[in-house]
This record gives C-alpha cells, structure tokens and sequence, in this order.
C-alpha cells in the first residue's frame, strides 16, 4: 500500500511538474527577447544589407530549362534574364531586348536586344546566346519539360549581334508570353558542355542582378549582387536562401529573427501574426493574387458525370464562399472563369454559381436521382449516388474536400476522400483516368491560352486534360485564341470559352487564392498593396537601411571592409 | 499497477467515445476556427473549427485501434514463426532465422515507408505494415522460450509417453512462454501508438477527416506557440497513455516472471 | 576463428543479393517513378520529354531487366547518379574533365548522420550506465522508481513535439540556442574556437533529444544485468571476503553485466546510419534519413538502392564485429570458440 501511494505520489508529481513545464513553455512563461528597434522608421534608399529567405526543398540544379522545380525557379529567376517580362501592371516590357516587331503576317517576331549587355564574367551578351538557348531548349537530345512552346519556331536567326528573329509556322499568339519564360544562357561557357551533367548547374553564370557565390548541399545558398547586371544593380548586396524543410521549424526561425521571410498559410496570416504585438512591431504581411485556382475536377468518362444537369447540379450544392472563409479565412476569390481576376482574360459578366440547395436537389431529380429508400442518399437505376474524392497531400485541399463532403451530403450524396502520395496519385489514378473526382489546382502562366488543359486532343495519359472534356466549340475557340495576336479580339475569344465553360461546368471552380507572405520590415522598398505583377516586380529597390540590419552579418561586413 | 490504472481509464474513455463526445468529431463550424478551450469546448477548436475534445475521444479509438492491431498481427506471425523455429530446428530454423536476419537488415521505416507511400494510406494498411514489420523480436523471443523449454523434463516426460507435436505446442510449450510474449505485445502497442504520430508528422498516417492523435497533433505544430491546445492534449495524451502501457509491461514482467529480481 | 570469420563474410555476399533483390522489387511495386514529380504537373510540361527521361533510365524496361542492369553495375561498385539530381552521383564523388568536382549525395549525408548518431549513443552511454547501476544498487528504493520512470517519461515523448517545445523555448523565447540547420550562415567568417562553438550549439538539441528517448531501453538493460549478476554466487563471495562494495559492483559486476550491451550496441548499428527522418526533417539537417525519404517520395531509384546496399552491408558487418567482440571479451565464448 506504501509502494503504490509513494509511487502513484512520484507520478502525480512528475506529471504535474511536465504540465507544469509543458504549458510554461507553450504560454508566455518568459517574454521574448526584447528589441527596442523600431523598424516603422523611414530611411533613405541605400545599398547593402543581407537578405534571408527560406525553400522546403533544394533545387536539382540551377539550369532551369533542366531542373523545372519551384525552389529552382526562384533561385535562378535572381540569376539569368529573358528577352522579356512583364511590368508593374502585367504588360510585357523588353528585360533584354529593347524592343521588337511582330511582322504583318503575324509569323515572324524580331527583337532588338539592348546594345552593351555583359555576363557576370564581363564577356558580352549577345543574339548569339539567345540563338544558342533556343537550340539548347529544342534539341532532340535536351530532356526540358518546357520545349513545347519553342518547338512551334520554324525558324530563328541571329543575323546580328544586337538582333534575334522567329518564324513560326502559323501565327501563334502565345509566342511573346514564351519568350518571357526563357531563361538565357551563354554561349561560350556551355556550347561543350553536356547541358544534363555540366558542372555549370552548380556554378552558374548569369546576367541578372544576383550571382551565386556558395551553396552548401542541404544547407543554404548564398547570392551576392551581381555589379554589372543588363538591368542595372540591385540596392541588397547579398540574397541567402537557407533550406528549411519543416514550415514550423520556418515559422520559429521567422519568429526568432533568423530570417526575414516566408511564405505564409491563411491562419498564420489572419489570425496568428496580427494578435501578436512582439510579431507586428517586426513584420510586415503582404498579400497578392496569384495566377492559380483550385477545382473540383469531374472524370467525365464515369457515369454519371457525363450529364451535365449532375455536374450543375454539384455546382449548386457547394458553398464556395464557406470553402474560403473555412479553408482561406476569407483569403480567395469566388471565380467564374479559369483566370485571374482583374485582368482582361477574366469575363467580367459572368457570375459563379451561387449556393442553391433547392436548385441542386430539383437538378438531381431531373437527371432521375431521388431518395426511394429514405436513407438521405438519392439512388437511380437502385445505385446510390456515391463517389470518392482524390487529392494529393496538401492541407488546404484536404479541408475543401471535407467541407465539399458535408455540403454533398446535404443533397443526398454521399462522398468518400482520400488524400495521397503526389506520385502514386498520378501514375496510378490521374494517368490512368482511374477515379471519380479530383480536388486539384492549377498555377497559370499569364498568358490565356489553356489548350493543354481544355482541347480534346489533350486527352492521351500522361496530359493535362485527363477529365476527358471534349466540346467542340471549346476546342475552336482555344485554337482560334491561338492564331489571334491582337488583343482585344483575343479577349473577346477567351471571354466567349469562359462563359462556355462555365455553363458547361466540367469543373467546380472553387477559389482564386492568394499568395501571403511576410516579410521583415527592415525590407524597405516594397510596394503594398501589391499591384497586378505582385509585390516581386521591384525586388531591384528593395533596401535595408543599415541602422535595421542584422548584428553579426553587419560586423562581418564591417570586418571585410 | 498504476499503468493499468491508466490503460484502463483511457480504454472506458475510448469505448464511450460516440456517448460522451459533447460534438460530432467531424462538426465543421467555419465561424468557430482556432478557438482556445471554453466551457463550451473544453479543448478548444481545430482548423475547420471542430471540437478537440470530441476528436481526441473519437482519435483515441483509432490511435489504440492501430497499436492493437498491429501488435496482433505482429505477435500472430512471431508465435507462429517462432515455435515452428525453436521447436523443429534444423533447416528451418536456420531458413526463419535468415528471414529475420534479413528483415531486421532492412531498416524497419523504410519497409513502412515504402508500402505505406505506395499502397495510399488507410487506417488497415497503417496496421498491416507496422505488424508486419515488428514480428522479428517475438519470433526471437519465442523461439529462445521454446529451444530452453523443450529441454525440460515435463516435455521429455510428455514426449516419452507419446504426445503429439501439436498437443506439446499448444498444451505445454506456448503456454509456458506467454510472459516474455505478453510483455512484448504490450510494450508493442506503446511502440506502434508513437510510430503513428510519427507517420502522421511524415503525411503518411491516418488520413483526413479521421481523427488521430498523431495527425491532430501534426496540424497543430505549426501553431504551437498560439493554438496550444492543438499540441498539449493530444501530446499528453500520447504520453500518458504510451507510459502506461510501458509501466504496465514492465510491471508485468517483474510479476509474471519467476526468474525476475523480485526479492 | 579465422573458419568462423569466413564462413560468416562468404555468408553476407549472399544475404546482400537476398536483401538487394527483395528491395528493388518492393521499390517496383510502387506506382509511379521519377517522371511524375510534382515538378512536372505544369501545363507546360510536355509527355515527351518524361517519355525521354524514363528510356534514359531505363524505366520502360521490365524489372527484371533494370535489376539485372543494376546488378552489373554494382559489380564495379558503380552506384549511379541520381534519377532527381541527375548531375549528382549516389555514393562517391565524381571530377569531370574540367576538373569540377561533385560530391556524392551519401559522401555529404553520411558523415553527418554518423557524427550525430554516435555522439548520441555517446551521450545515452554515458547516461545509462552510471544510471542503470545505481538503480541497481538502490532498487526498489526512490533513486531507483525515479530513474526508472523518468527514464519511461522520455521513452513515451513524441519526438517531434518536444523538438518543437524545446526550439521554442530555447531559440526563440530565448535566444540561447540556434533552431535549425547545422551552421550559421555566416559560419565560414568564423575563427576556429567560433566554428566549433557554432557547430556545438546547433547539434545540442538533435544529438540530446533522441539520446533521451533512447536513453529508457539501456539503462533498464544495463540495470537488469547488473541485478541478474548480483544474485550469481561469485559476488555474494565476493562480498563474503569482505572486499569493499565499490569493487564488487565496479569491477565484478559491472565486467560481467555489460557483456550483452556489446550486442545491443552491435544490433544498434543499423540504427546508426539510418538516421531519423522526423528528426532531420525539424532540424534541417541534411543527413541519410531525409535523404532516404526524399528519395522514396520521388522514385528515385538509385539512391533508394545505394542507400539500403550500404545500410545492410553495414548492418551485416556491425553484427559480424558485435558478435567477434562479445566472443573476445566473453572468456567462456572465447575458449569455446577455440575448441570448436
């Protein structure tokens, strides 16, 4: 009896004193460390500084036409220039090239690049090493996911040094929102060089505002500012990207001052940073509409998905807005056509489908489902109306396709889900065309054109139009969207594809999102609210006043000096 | 003593779960997201606005459903193994003891990781492959009982008088080496709770919307310092009930066990 | 001895095959290879150039091809490249012909996994031993039902829960231990005493956190085998001839009850270069266990291969060693051994 009470006393005790700590440590048993700096302060634009970011994964490589990953992107997006970008307001502009002409045909596009271009290595950049990325990009031997585009060029020709000129077999409108993808390499550090295993991957050369000075397998890689970039010098004299794979361990480090940004999920960015009064004196929250959405995805080879009163029918019995004031807190767009809102591809007339419970159950009933047996789900033919929802392992799809099952439910439905592995989900269910419905998202390119997506011949395994949508008036419009170059007529054309989409609803569209971010308020320069392009478009005048600047990194340079 | 105690509160709780949940585990409320502990919800509210409590009874069915499971499928295939081993020797012997040789030379993590990854995760497939991958020790340990056991007098004694393989098996050998097989089944399922909380911070656990410790946990580390509830209870919980089974293994052995050091 | 020693190496050629042939079929079971990474579900993305990439690596062959393949190279010990990384070889590093080194992708994740891991076992050894003893000398009295359930407390922890408790407190609360990652990122500016405190500070908490866990198995291991051999004739002898409690619980004792911790340790060593998944993931530590995993995720078959080559390759060796060293410092192991 001694035995069990001391024991059960030593339990009782080394529990509590485990909650006890446990909850010090959760709530506010200490304060963070304080710093007296006010970051609101306004200060002049100067160079200098170090700026730290954070990437979940490691990019393959820095050649992009190679690696194609997101962390890669963005790591060499500071590195190389394209012949083109888009400004402030999401018009193209010339990066490399200072101007060019579209010929009367409409097949040929020739640019003029700007005179005096260098590498970071001094040596001149010229049409030849545009001329040479085009070939790199289309050649047979070159394993680059994004050769399509290029491959429609007939012909290409640097007949000067300063002049680049394309040929396309028909005119095709997507071609100048292409040339704004390419990342340009030079010439005479890779013509021999085997693009899949040169060295150059690791130790890349560029034209850009940034140059990388280190990368440390794992850990970080460090940029530094590149003086004789074609676009002129950026203000922030270092970019370090450290690799963090664990977003909480990310937070921590943001919290903590270790980095100065991050990309943030809707709860972190409504609700936890402003009721932080230590994280608002620091950080500063920018949001902005990106070119993605996500969507419920019917396979419409499976019955009884191919009527389109049961797609509508769906449609109805969504609340989408619940989907973003749930998932997004508030943070997303209720859409009607697949592009960004605001801009000119988006049909302003049309309306997303509202949430219509009486509407959704009527449109069941038309298309023969009714309850027969009383148990809350409709059957026809004696099958019940049930079906599994795929998506792959991301947080906020998972929560759409449970907020998108209850709503089901309401109607008679019954919908089971399941999230899997990113690669069993495609090679065994989107490849195969073996499912029912797909929670997914697309991230667009700026240019309207979705024949990848949409058109029927798109239809084969391992492309993106693995719903199996075939509408021949949809396919006419994409292919005339293609051959159309002048913008307004274009507009029209995409405009006319939306509203047929959306009666046709193949898809349910559920949210336009944004990308959040925070960034430390010593980052000065930084326009908000974001303008069309995002809040990345000026990223050249960025500064950090050197009173704001980290301790150590700023003794280093102190010490180097 | 006290281990039992605690696995048997946990296991009423459990069991009553679908009496006593205030909510319904699965009760999305949009406008009631991350909400910390009240009288209303005493743990506070998830993500989607769901009652923690309600999912931390109906997740603590699933957490331990999965532990015993796994630890049944494991000590099956062990005993199994393990008596064919220790009691007919030879060859096959030798052959089970390669096979264990070979599973144990294969890291356990990658062989979950592997099938779980590629058989998309569900509460059955979790099961199978965490017992599937934990028989080696109750094979060795079962095996060791039967090779000293079958040296004993009462089975040369039951040989001489003709008793069959089986009726030696069932009636004499097994059950005289159920403690060390109890023991392991028990600090088994301790072992499987954890691996799923562990599966679940990889995205390989139990799936969405079924409630786990493991996965309410993981949604709720990025939060930790703000929707603590998310963290504290299912933690504790874990920890509470994975000592218990520990204590209560351990507490096992030292009573079942005649040759233990209870002096 | 030496017939025993090459019985046992002959014995692991074929076990190696055994382990490398189950492995390549479980990978194959898989749906999906490198070609359908997350990377290249964009609309711009065309089927030809996956196509490209699977005849390069040979994954429109059937299995038993690719694996008679591999096999062939694993004979001149040539791991390959990685399928993700494609520039970056699997196991040693390569020097192109300008002379541009690339590391190896186990080179760079091994010594990181094997410093961490042994100074753990390092840190639980040094723990559990004292620990386990004293608990054996002070059983069933407080000492021993506090170690013991402290010892239970940190065996029941989830890990990655205390890891994140732990980085809160200790690196953003307080600013007294770095988060994450291994170095500082201005760790090359550093002088020496600088580097070797910076290297310190951020392996404190990824060396203690899973040596506390491991902490509980050893010491009730180690304490058990000290009681087992308490109760053996020669040390009630021992005591009988009134030599002090010290020596007989030193160097009696302890000799005697530490013989099977030599095989636990040997069984641990597959443990060694595993390397924790969870761990490294909330740390940002590049080592084996993330890189293992990552390669699951992707498909990336030569890296799943080379990695469970070497694992079970050590693994065999690490019993081998562990049954050699028991067998030396076991006098009654040893002479039996000989007359074998």
């Amino acid at each position: 009896m001694n035995k069990l009470n001391a024991l059960s006393l030593k339990i009782s005790l080394s529990h509590t004193c485990a909650i006890l700590i446990a909850s010090c440590l959760i709530t506010s048993c200490g304060k963070p460390t304080q710093d007296a700096t006010d970051y609101n302060q306004v200060y002049p634009s100067q160079t200098g500084g170090t700026l730290i970011d954070a990437t979940i994964g490691e990019p393959s490589g820095l050649i992009y036409m190679v690696a194609g990953e997101s962390a890669a992107a963005a790591i060499s997006g500071n590195i190389f220039n394209k012949l083109l970008k888009y400004d402030k307001n999401l018009d193209l502009e010339g990066e490399l090239a200072e101007s060019w002409i579209i010929s009367p045909d409409q097949k040929t596009i020739t640019f003029k690049l700007k005179p005096n271009l260098k590498w970071a290595d001094g040596k001149p950049l010229t049409s030849e090493d545009v001329l040479f990325t085009w070939k790199l990009v289309t050649d047979e031997k070159t394993r680059s996911p994004y050769a399509s585009d290029y491959q429609l060029v007939k012909q290409a020709e640097a007949p000067d040094a300063q002049t680049f000129s394309v040929t396309y077999e028909n005119a095709y409108a997507p071609a100048l929102d292409s040339w704004s993808g390419l990342q340009i390499l030079p010439k005479h550090l890779l013509e021999k060089q085997d693009i899949h295993t040169t060295a150059f991957a690791r130790k890349p050369v560029g034209s850009h505002y940034y140059q990388l000075d280190s990368w440390s397998h794992g850990e970080n890689l460090k940029l530094s500012r590149n003086p004789t970039s074609v676009l002129g010098p950026a203000n922030i004299d270092k970019l370090v990207t450290r690799i963090i794979p664990d977003n909480s361990a990310q937070f921590l480090e943001l919290m903590a001052d270790n980095i100065d940004s991050m990309g943030l999920d809707p709860i972190k960015y409504s609700r936890i940073i402003p009721a932080r009064p230590e994280l608002q004196k620091k950080l500063a929250l920018y949001k902005e509409l990106g070119n993605s959405y996500t969507y419920m995805g019917f396979n419409l080879k499976h019955k009884p998905f191919d009527d389109v009163r049961v797609r509508k029918a769906i449609n109805y019995a969504i609340d989408k807005q619940e989907i973003i004031d749930g998932v997004y807190l508030g943070l997303g767009i209720n859409i009607a056509s697949p592009y960004k809102p605001g801009t000119r591809w988006s049909n302003p007339e049309l309306k997303p489908y509202p949430y219509d419970v009486t509407k959704a159950k009527a449109l069941l009933k038309e298309a023969g489902f009714v309850d027969s047996d009383g148990d809350g789900i409709v059957e026809r033919d004696g099958k019940p109306f049930a079906f599994e929802i795929i998506t792959n392992q991301n947080k906020e799809r998972e929560k759409s396709a449970v907020l998108i099952q209850r709503r089901l439910k309401d109607v008679g439905i019954d919908v089971q889900i399941r999230a899997i592995e990113w690669a069993s989900f495609i090679s065994r269910f989107i490849k195969t065309g073996d499912f029912d419905v797909v929670v997914l998202g697309w991230g667009l390119g700026l240019d309207p054109d979705q024949f990848n997506i949409w058109h029927s011949s798109q239809n084969q395994p391992g492309q993106f139009n693995f719903i199996n949508y075939n509408n021949p008036k949809i396919d006419a419009l994409l292919e005339q969207g293609r051959l159309e170059l002048n913008p307004d007529k274009r507009m029209k054309i995409y405009h006319e594809f939306a509203k047929e989409l959306l009666e046709d609803s193949p898809i349910v569209y559920l949210s336009a999102g944004y990308g959040l971010t925070a960034i430390h308020k010593r980052v000065k320069g930084i326009d908000s609210p974001a303008p069309p392009a995002g809040i990345g478009y000026n990223s050249k005048e960025w500064y950090i006043p050197e009173q704001l600047r980290r301790v150590e990194i700023g003794r280093n340079e102190i010490a180097e000096k | 003593m006290v281990g039992f105690i605690i696995i048997v509160s946990v296991f009423i709780l459990a069991m009553l779960a679908p009496l006593i949940s205030p909510f319904d585990p699965n009760d999305i409320d949009v406008k009631a997201i991350l909400l910390a502990p009240s009288w209303q919800h005493w743990m506070g509210t998830d993500g989607l606005g769901r009652d923690v409590l309600s999912r931390m009874l109906h997740g603590g069915r699933i957490s331990l459903l999965v532990g015993l499971v796994a630890v049944g499928i494991a000590t099956a295939i062990g005993i199994v193994l393990g008596a064919i081993s220790g009691y007919y020797r030879g060859w096959v012997d030798t052959l089970i003891m390669r096979l264990v040789d070979v599973m144990l030379s294969i890291p356990s993590f990658f062989l979950i990781l592997a099938v779980i990854a590629f058989l998309t995760p569900s509460i059955w497939n979790i099961m199978i492959v965490i017992g599937l991958t934990s028989w080696m020790g109750v094979t060795r340990l079962v095996r060791a009982e039967f090779l000293s056991l079958s040296g004993r007098e009462f089975v040369m004694a039951s040989r001489t008088l003709g008793a069959k393989d089986a009726r030696l098996i069932f009636t004499h050998l097994l059950p005289n080496s159920l403690t060390p097989i109890i023991v392991s089944a028990v600090l088994g399922v301790a072992g499987a709770v954890l691996m799923e909380s562990g599966l679940s911070f990889l995205g390989l656990g139990v799936q969405a919307p079924q409630a786990s410790w493991g996965n309410i946990l993981t949604d709720g580390k990025e939060y930790i310092q703000f929707a603590w509830w998310l963290s504290l209870f299912p933690g504790l919980a874990i920890l509470i009930t994975v000592l218990g089974y520990n204590l209560l293994g351990e507490g096992l052995r030292d009573a079942l066990d005649p040759r233990s050091n209870n002096k | 001895m030496l017939k025993y020693l090459i019985k046992r190496v002959l014995w692991m050629i074929p076990l190696l095959i055994g382990i490398s042939l189950i492995s390549f079929f479980i990978m194959h079971l898989a749906p999906g290879d490198i070609t359908n990474n997350e990377a290249s579900f964009n609309p711009k993305a065309s089927e030809e150039s996956r196509q490209k990439l699977r005849e390069l690596y040979n994954l429109d062959k059937p299995v038993i091809v690719q694996y008679g393949l591999w096999l062939k190279r694993m004979g001149t010990l040539d791991f390959g490249n990685s399928f993700a990384s494609h520039q970056k070889p699997v196991f040693w590093q390569t020097t192109d012909k300008d002379g541009n080194v690339t590391k190896g992708m186990i080179q760079e994740a091994l010594p990181i996994t094997l410093m961490i891991n042994i100074l753990g076992l390092i840190i639980t050894l040094t723990l559990a031993i004292p620990l386990g003893i004293l608990a054996a000398r002070k059983y069933t009295l407080w000492q021993d039902k506090s170690i013991t359930l402290f010892n239970f407390i940190g065996f029941s922890i989830p890990g990655f829960w205390l890891s994140l408790l732990l980085m809160y407190w200790l690196g953003v609360m307080n600013n007294w231990l770095p988060i994450s990652g291994l170095h500082s990122i201005n760790y090359e500016s550093l002088d020496t005493w600088s580097k070797i405190k910076d290297s310190i500070s951020h392996l404190i908490l990824p060396v203690i956190i899973p040596s506390v866990t491991g902490l509980a198995g050893i010491t009730l291991f180690v304490k058990n085998g000290m009681l087992d051999v308490f109760h053996q004739d020669y040390i009630t002898t021992a005591r009988a001839k009134g030599l002090s409690e010290h020596k007989v619980v030193y160097t009696h004792a302890l000799r005697n009850a530490l013989l099977p911790l030599i095989t636990i340790i040997g069984l641990s060593i597959p443990g060694l270069i595993g390397g924790s998944v969870i761990a490294e993931t909330i740390f940002a530590i590049p080592g084996m266990g993330k890189l293992f995993f990552d390669s699951v995720l992707m498909r990336d078959f030569p890296v799943i291969m080379g990695i469970l080559t070497i694992g079970s390759a050590l693994t065999l060796v690490g019993n081998l060693l562990a049954d050699l060293a028991y067998a030396w410092a076991d006098p009654r192991v040893r002479r039996g051994v000989v007359r074998n």
